[in-house]
């Protein structure tokens, strides 16, 4: 045994547990004795912690147009626990309530928590608000809540812009940020951009009297905190474009996407049939968006972005840009064509035959295109068909098809680029290009969305690069926007093929034989191409893709007007009507506007039901 | 059988009364801080007070296990139960679970287990165990580093896991080494030296340098003011204001900022950004409103409306300040207060080394506690996450103090019986 020789430190340990305990009784009793300022007066006082909601951000589109903005609300909150006895019906009287709904919403409170404060009736107008203000004295337990509510000065771009509603109990979980009660963004701008426009909450600790009134700020306000406001946001949509496509879609079912193909920017994203963005604020969302969800023609779903399609002839011009980059043709290679009789694809356009590659595009010869893919296909660089196929494939992922862009457009689809294995799958192995010929002109498994259609086509203007599109252009006072937006992607081809496919681009519009020669916009250079989709449900999809000005594109657009036809006919009016508007500011067709306007495919279709 | 019998008798029933005293308040002021209508038995197992007595069920079982396991077990086998934590700790690191931040969990099944609660145990085992052999002595340089060796290394794997708060508990056997003979020069120059790094993160270095002058002249009024001691004095000063000025130089000039924000994360303080100053002034509105008599059970409406974060945790002791005030906060400390003092009692009466020092080990990590906790709830010490000991909510914690204190009843008990 070891001899214990600082046995009199005990005494220091002991000392200092005793002196600490000595300080936490003497700060003790200086917090709840001495200092008052933590005790109430009456033990009826109470302090009200009142959440300080921020505005959130409001929106702004390219030229410093307001899109969203806010408006004041108050909800009415309840804390059961210090509801007293009351004139119950003098207090429906000043609500217009009934007394049913009187105890139903209080029977909800309670439930909820009898003290904690809940809403007892949200979103009181300001005019109602004053007048009951008033008069809440009377009625202890009950207290107004400010609160903004989102307001739209022009009925557009509700699926860009998104909804706001209250949070569901999966985000509270998610983020302790939000409490029962608080809004959220639930879709578009306002769900991808929740944390930078929904600000930060303060806190304002008020005593109440037993009279529920309030009798000023706690400590003078030492421990509230403020509110700090929701960034605003521009996003790159062009409102009055935006404005004008939507009324050129009415009454059609398809979308319209534009994008300034030097930013990747989208200008105008607009979808048909679409809703007013004020049906979904406020009390009245959810029966809204209820019904909306009911209605046949789905208009809560954005076609631009989760709307497939088989991409039809304009997909010609991407096989032509393979073609050239692997060598597979030159653009003076000729194929000859039979018009309604060639095989294995006919072709629906009368021309010359045979021809080379610029003015196939122009007249949009079948023939010549399903050579082309053949040619694709059983290239000699590779050791078999599948190798090239699988070349292929890997080209049309880098035009960004097949995968969504992942930027802040929510709920994009990725489309289809049926791949090797798929075909491995479905045709046990045995496939060639006979088999999978109808992708030649854009049919059968290849499926894009408008949005990668006019990408397409910006990547065609640019001569070989993108940037992936997205709305966003500026955070609050310049708070860098994600840097993937901003990053140049170039596709698998050699930009050297461009120039050929660009420049048979704009004979669809000069060419005598141009598919969309009667829709050329006096003044402009545009390049474009048309689609007609055949739909084994009903009318053909009429597509059209095209950009403009020719030399440095402003504007890349794809529109698709669904069992419409041709895509002369409706797609291709609708997109150099935009083109014209949003280069010129003023459209002088008139006479084109005035019947694109009047057209209406789902009263006609309607009608015939009937 | 007469061995049992003499186990009850040799018990020490009043630390086994505060012991369950405590435990108990504590489940009543969980039940009180997360009281939900809907589900209001306190015995309802979907609730945190449902769980916690679950957890204080298993606790007296695990209490009862280690008082029927031999004594000399424990002196036998304290590295390898120090050894076999500190796999553990690896493992968690390797293969763990983060919750709140720390990488510091097993998750199993719904239920999470927090090693490092159980590190606290093993170490004091370990260090009683070393400073109990014959050849150990503090007074050596050898033998410090040995013990700081053992303190050290379960530290840094915690400070790993990103759990400071654990990790810093490591530093209270400075008073267990102090009381073994360490010279308490060391203990206070460390002491101040960690003051000073904290205070010089946590708050602009100018207050510091402020701060030590006048201590300085404090200083100054209390020696005797021979041109000696004041020289001493000025010596010291100049020391620790150049160790001020070098932490903050190599804090903000020589470190990156990821660094920087690392270190900033490890001290809780880019968390104490977001709101633990926030928390603090709620707790102290709650504590302050309780007054004398407090406001009484599940009348608390600041700690109901859930604006005291962390409630059933780390600020438990809002709960007793509002709803029993000043009166219950008072029993509450004096309860800690008797059964630290108990323990050190006890330890003194050891004839081991081994259980004396373990029986001091048990005293400094609980007292630590006791202290942070309480001391953050009232505003004199900084955030730091770290559990009030049979009181807050958790079953890793409250089984880890469980085994350490009745671990060291069981070596109490058995003391007569070495000779
Ligand atoms: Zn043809």
């Amino acid at each position: 045994m070891k001899k214990n020789l600082y046995a009199t430190r005990q005494n220091i340990i002991i000392f200092i547990f005793l002196a600490i305990g000595v300080l936490f009784v003497g700060k003790l009793f200086y917090l709840q004795i001495i200092n008052t300022s933590y005790k109430l007066s009456s033990q009826n006082n109470v302090l009200r912690y009142m959440t300080q909601f921020p505005a959130r951000g409001k929106m702004f589109d390219r030229n410093g147009k307001v899109l969203v903005y806010n408006e004041s609300a108050y909800d009415l909150m309840v804390t059961p626990k210090l509801v007293k006895q009351m004139d119950t019906l003098e207090f429906c009287r000043l609500l217009k309530i009934d007394r049913q709904a009187f105890y139903a919403r209080f029977k909800k409170a309670s439930t909820h928590s009898r003290h904690r404060a809940s809403i007892f009736l949200e979103q009181v107008s300001k005019e109602d608000y004053a007048y009951i203000a008033e008069k809440l004295y009377h009625f202890p337990g009950f207290y107004f809540q400010a609160r903004t509510l989102r307001k739209y000065p022009s009925p557009i771009a509700a699926h860009i812009l998104g909804d706001v509603g209250e949070v569901n109990q999966k985000n509270i979980d998610n983020d302790h940020y939000y409490k029962s009660g608080d809004y959220i963004g639930k879709s578009g701008m306002e769900r991808h951009y929740e944390e930078a426009v929904r600000g930060k909450k303060g806190l304002k600790i008020v005593m109440v009297d037993v009279y529920n009134r309030a009798k000023g700020s706690f400590e003078n306000g030492r421990y509230d905190t403020l509110p700090v406001a929701g960034k605003d946001l521009v996003l790159g949509l062009d409102a009055a474009l935006q404005l004008y496509g939507e009324e050129l879609m009415h009454g059609k079912t398809g979308s319209v996407v534009a994008i300034d193909p030097s930013s990747g920017e989208i200008i105008a994203l607009v979808t048909s049939p679409g809703y007013d963005p004020n049906l979904l604020v406020g009390r009245v969302r959810s029966s809204n968006y209820n019904k909306l969800l009911e209605q046949p023609e789905k208009p809560l779903i954005n076609r631009a972005i989760s709307g497939t399609y088989p991409p039809g002839s304009t997909f010609k011009l991407v096989n032509a840009l393979v073609a050239l980059h692997t060598g597979a043709i030159t653009p003076s290679t000729q194929f000859s064509c039979q018009g309604k009789s060639s095989s294995p694809i006919k072709c629906t356009h009368s021309h010359q035959s045979p021809l080379p590659l610029a003015p196939a595009i122009e007249n949009s010869c079948n023939s010549y295109f399903w050579n082309t893919f053949r040619c694709i296909l059983n290239n000699h660089r590779h050791r078999s068909l599948k190798d090239a196929y699988e070349e292929w494939q890997t080209l049309m992922f880098s035009f960004g098809f097949g995968k969504p862009f992942n930027t802040d457009i929510p709920f994009e689809l990725p489309g289809n680029v049926p791949t090797r294995d798929y075909f491995d799958k479905v045709y046990q192995g045995s496939w060639n290009a006979m088999t999978v010929r109808s992708l030649a002109i854009g049919q059968g498994e290849i499926l894009l969305t408008p949005l990668q259609m006019a990408n397409e086509v910006a990547i065609i203007g640019n001569k070989g690069f993108y940037y992936p599109p997205h709305l966003i252009r500026k955070i609050g006072d310049g708070d860098s926007i994600d840097p993937s937006f901003t990053t140049k992607h170039y596709t698998g081809i050699d930009p050297q093929h461009f120039e050929v496919v660009k420049n048979a681009m704009r004979d669809v519009f000069e060419g005598a034989h141009g598919t969309a020669r009667y829709n050329k916009i006096e003044g402009i250079d545009a390049g474009g191409k048309t689609g007609t989709v055949q739909n084994p449900h009903g009318e053909d999809h009429s597509l059209f893709i095209a950009f403009a000005p020719f030399d440095v594109p402003k504007i890349a657009i794809s529109v698709v007007v669904e069992n419409a036809g041709y895509g002369s006919q409706w797609a291709a009016p609708i997109a150099t009507l935009m083109m014209e508007k949003y280069l010129t500011g003023d459209v002088k067709r008139k006479e084109l506007e005035e019947k694109i306007l009047n057209k209406n495919f789902n009263e006609e279709a309607n009608a015939e039901q009937q | 059988m007469r061995n049992n019998n003499n186990l009850l008798a040799n018990l020490d029933w009043p630390t086994v009364l505060i012991f369950l005293a405590l435990t108990f308040m504590g489940w009543v002021s969980i039940y009180s801080a997360v009281f939900d209508e809907e589900y209001s038995s306190i015995f309802d197992l979907s609730q945190r007070y449902g769980k916690q007595m679950l957890w204080i069920v298993l606790a007296i079982v695990l209490a009862f296990i280690v008082m029927l396991t031999d004594a000399k077990f424990f002196s036998a086998f304290a590295f390898p139960i120090y050894f076999l934590i500190l796999i553990v700790l690896v493992g968690v690191l390797l293969f763990g679970a983060t919750i709140a931040g720390s990488k510091s969990w097993f998750q199993i099944g719904g239920f999470a287990l927090q090693p490092s609660e159980f590190a606290k145990f093993g170490t004091a085992l370990a260090l009683a165990a070393y400073l109990g052999r014959l050849n150990a002595d503090l007074s050596q340089l050898k033998t410090r580093l040995v013990a700081i060796g053992i303190i050290v290394l379960p530290a840094l794997l915690i400070l790993a896991q990103y759990d400071t708060g654990s990790a810093i508990v490591f530093t209270v056997f400075v008073l267990v080494m102090y009381r073994e003979g360490m010279s308490g020069a060391i203990m206070i120059i460390a002491l101040i030296a960690v003051v000073l790094f904290i205070a010089t993160i946590y708050t602009q270095q100018v207050y510091v340098l402020i701060g030590l002058l006048v201590l300085f002249g404090v200083a100054l009024l209390f020696i005797k003011r021979h041109i000696i001691n004041i020289m001493k004095l000025i010596g010291l000063l100049l020391i620790a204001a150049a160790f001020v000025l070098s932490v903050d130089y190599v804090f903000h000039s020589v470190l990156e900022p990821h660094q920087t924000s690392r270190i900033n994360v490890l001290l809780g303080l880019e968390t104490d950004l977001k709101g633990a100053g926030y928390n603090v002034n709620q707790s102290k509105i709650a504590i302050g409103s309780g007054g004398f008599f407090g406001k009484g059970f599940l009348n608390g409406t600041q700690t109901k409306y859930n604006f005291v974060p962390e409630q059933s945790t780390d600020f438990i002791f809002c709960t007793v300040g509002e709803e029993y005030g000043f009166a219950g906060s008072l029993i509450v400390i004096g309860l800690y207060l008797t059964m630290l003092i108990r323990i050190i009692t006890m330890a003194e009466r050891q004839r081991s080394v081994f259980s004396r020092v373990y029986g001091y080990g048990v005293a400094s990590i609980l007292f630590f506690h006791f202290a942070i906790n309480i001391g953050m709830t009232i505003g004199l010490v900084p955030v730091i996450g770290i559990p009030l000991p049979f009181f807050s909510y958790g079953g890793s914690s409250l089984w880890a103090f469980t085994i350490m204190l009745f671990v060291f009843l069981r070596l109490d008990a058995y003391r007569l019986n070495t000779l």
